[in-house]
């Protein structure tokens, strides 16, 4: 197997490692690359910070590791190389009647990454997460090689969904599909005025799919005001696909300063009517309205950015919006925010997903942002909430390892799959997280 | 893919490449049945699973280019299938020059791989064209078959072989109605150039597929891809033969 020098780094684009990277094309040649080099694996490198790094050592590429090898098309279990994406599934079984059980904001996402970080979507108050939809996963480690299940292997099952890949390199999954009626959405949108209007939406809502953008920007009364997008999967027309676009170079400083962001959130939340509306969309463009602008992480421009997601409990709403005050009041964010309602589903120790509202905003990479983010870190801890490791790049690991109250238990698992401790990544050695807390 | 309302059949011979399955997954993409002939069973298997549970039928053979005993079975296979059958040949090993330096023996497989073994593989194959007026035959060269260099002589040698095979079965296969696409690739992100230091404009296997795809529905003859390799390589094949010798490019 060839090791390949490469730079890399997550998609907020502030982390950044240099490894030694293999990209294997065959069942064998992966095999022959972890048992040569036992190391972590990365996908299509969505996660925001460091998750995917390992800075000075060595990586295993699964993009190119992206078949489907067996589908049922009466059950819908569809077992798949680890380094498929979302999008390929979506795309290959939908007009079929099939669906990923759970979809994450980005189609590129591989299904690898998914259970690495035991990925959420709008359906999370229905469906669970990702993870809760995996029937089985292959993973290796050396010339290790073990199926774990639900039921076989469950512990160590359970400490791989969510697990940032420490279990071992996950080579092969078993995913159980669900059943949709065709291939569009209909999606309903709504103004929310404020933070309560937002609040009690999400809450009231009875759709399959509910998400929310919220206006970062807005301040006073209109804090919080934002748009809810409901959808549920129909059969009908597709509409015409728009064509890719793509970001071709860093764009500079000030194209997502303040006044620039605090116009385009008002042209956003104006561009549905205040009576709100109804509309057909294809499933690209409700599960992965960004996938259409390549490498739209460089709009942030050559210093990148960081993904702020945390979740609170239900009974903690006001303490979420004490951190969007904040966030309004710095004047640092970016168009991108969402608020979602959660519902307690999740299938790992350390998987991110509990009963309660996650908000997520963007920042581009400054000091203030830095500063701001510790501050809403601190809040969230406070609220009982947690923080996010597939966004996460700044957090310390005691924080973390208070919010993760299963740590310990995880640590145990992994650090009996590993034993020589062969898949850290820089996120693991940044937050110590193979020593329990 | 040329548009008839024929089925179409490919047979795709050194299918485990990312370049091969790219372009499976295209023409499948529009319809057509393949086989995915290749050395390695075990993945051929898995890239026909991939295809059939993509919704289209594949099947995977043996094929081996040193092993012309392992020809017929697939033009069999193929000749059982109604309507056009067309071929795809990216087989080929290209091994670091400075191994075949220190191993001249090596030279025989590297020829076999790139050049004789589709050539004898297409001979036998062609009659099948002839004799349903019908059918594309697209062969796989490189730039480096344009010009010898110091890197990869060995390995340009036996592809240049091959573009001069193509050439005279293309003047074959026109008078009875089929056609040859040669096409020659620069630098393509494949596991073959994966680490190779001096890469540079690299394409993607999908990237290569969709230029190929194009220059079969277009029949084209000789295509690079990417499209400014023609260029690139009028420069390089541009220069005086007393310059070049002491070029290390």
């Amino acid at each position: 197997m060839v090791w390949k020098k490469t730079e890399y780094s997550g998609w907020g684009r502030v982390l950044k490692a240099s490894a030694d990277m293999a990209r294997p094309e065959r069942a064998r040649s992966l095999k022959a690359a972890v048992a040569d080099h036992p190391c972590p694996a990365i996908g299509n490198c969505r996660s925001y910070g460091d998750a995917p790094l390992n800075d000075g050592g060595r990586a295993v590429d699964m993009t190119r590791m992206n078949r489907i090898i067996d589908f049922d098309a009466d059950t819908g279990v569809v077992t798949v190389e680890a380094g498929i994406t979302i999008g390929d599934l979506a795309h290959v079984f939908a007009p079929r009647g099939w669906l990923p059980a759970v979809m994450p904001g980005t189609g590129f996402a591989t299904v690898g990454g998914c259970i690495a970080q035991d990925v959420h979507g709008k359906n999370h108050h229905n469906e669970g997460s990702f993870g809760q939809h995996v029937l089985s996963v292959i993973l290796l480690n050396g010339n290790k090689r073990t199926v774990a299940t639900p039921t076989r292997n469950a512990g160590l099952f359970r400490a791989t969904m969510g697990g940032i890949g420490q279990t071992g390199v996950i080579a092969e999954a078993k995913l159980q599909l669900k059943p949709c009626p065709g291939d569009v959405m209909m999606v309903t949108e709504r103004r929310a005025e404020d933070w309560d209007e937002h609040i009690a939406l999400l809450d009231g809502s009875q759709a399959t799919y509910t998400v929310g953008w919220i206006d970062t920007t807005a301040k006073g009364d209109a804090l919080g005001r934002g748009i809810i997008e409901e959808a549920e999967l129909a059969a009908g027309l597709l509409p015409k696909a728009k064509p890719s676009k793509k970001i071709p170079l860093d764009a500079p400083n000030f194209a997502l300063s303040n006044p620039v962001v605090r116009m385009f959130n008002n042209a956003y939340y104006r561009r549905v009517p205040s009576s709100g509306r109804s509309t057909v969309k294809r499933i690209d463009d409700f599960f992965f309205p960004l996938d259409k602008i390549h490498d739209w992480n460089r709009l942030y421009g050559k210093r990148g950015f960081y993904q702020f997601q945390n979740v609170v409990p239900l009974d903690q709403a006001d303490a979420l919006k004490e951190m969007l005050e904040m966030i309004a009041g710095a004047g640092l964010s970016s168009p991108l925010a969402v608020l979602k309602r959660m519902g307690s589903g999740r299938a790992g120790h350390m998987s991110f997903p509990m009963e309660g509202y996650t908000l997520a905003v963007d920042f581009p990479a400054r000091e203030a942002a830095v500063e701001l983010i510790a501050m809403l870190e601190d809040m969230t801890v406070d609220a009982g909430g947690r923080l996010y490791l597939a966004k996460d790049a700044l957090a310390t690991g005691p924080a973390i390892k208070a919010m993760y109250p299963e740590h310990g238990d995880w640590v145990k698992q992994v650090n009996k799959a590993d034993p020589d401790h062969a898949l850290q990544t820089d996120m693991v050695r940044r937050l110590n997280l193979r020593e329990a807390g | 893919m040329i548009k008839t309302k024929q089925n179409q059949c490919w047979i795709i011979l050194g299918a485990t490449s990312s370049m091969a399955r790219a372009f499976a997954q295209a023409v499948a993409d529009h319809g057509a049945s393949v086989i995915l002939a290749g050395r390695d069973m075990e993945d051929l298997k898995r890239s026909a699973a991939d295809l059939t549970a993509r919704g289209v039928s594949a099947e995977a053979m043996k094929f081996d280019a040193r092993d012309i005993a392992t020809f017929q079975p697939i033009i069999d296979r193929a000749g059982r299938e109604d309507g056009v059958i067309n071929a795809a040949v990216f087989v080929g090993s290209m091994p670091a020059q400075e191994d075949v330096d220190a191993d001249p023996a090596l030279i025989d497989g590297v020829v076999k791989d790139s050049h004789t073994g589709p050539a004898a593989f297409l001979t036998m194959l062609a009659p099948i064209l002839e004799d349903r007026g019908a059918g594309t035959i697209v062969g796989v060269c490189s730039v480096a078959g344009d010009r010898g260099r110091i890197g990869n002589y060995v390995y340009g040698s036996a592809k240049a072989g091959f573009a001069t095979y193509l050439s005279g079965l293309r003047n074959r296969l026109t008078r009875a109605g089929g056609h040859v696409v040669t096409v020659k690739p620069g630098f393509v992100d494949t596991a073959m150039t994966w680490g190779i230091e001096g890469m540079f404009l690299v394409a993607s296997p999908q990237k290569v597929a969709a230029d190929i795809l194009k220059a079969v529905e277009k029949q084209r003859n000789v295509i690079y891809t990417p499209f400014f390799w023609r260029y690139i390589m009028l420069i390089i094949r541009s220069i005086p033969e007393f310059i070049f010798k002491k070029m290390s490019i």
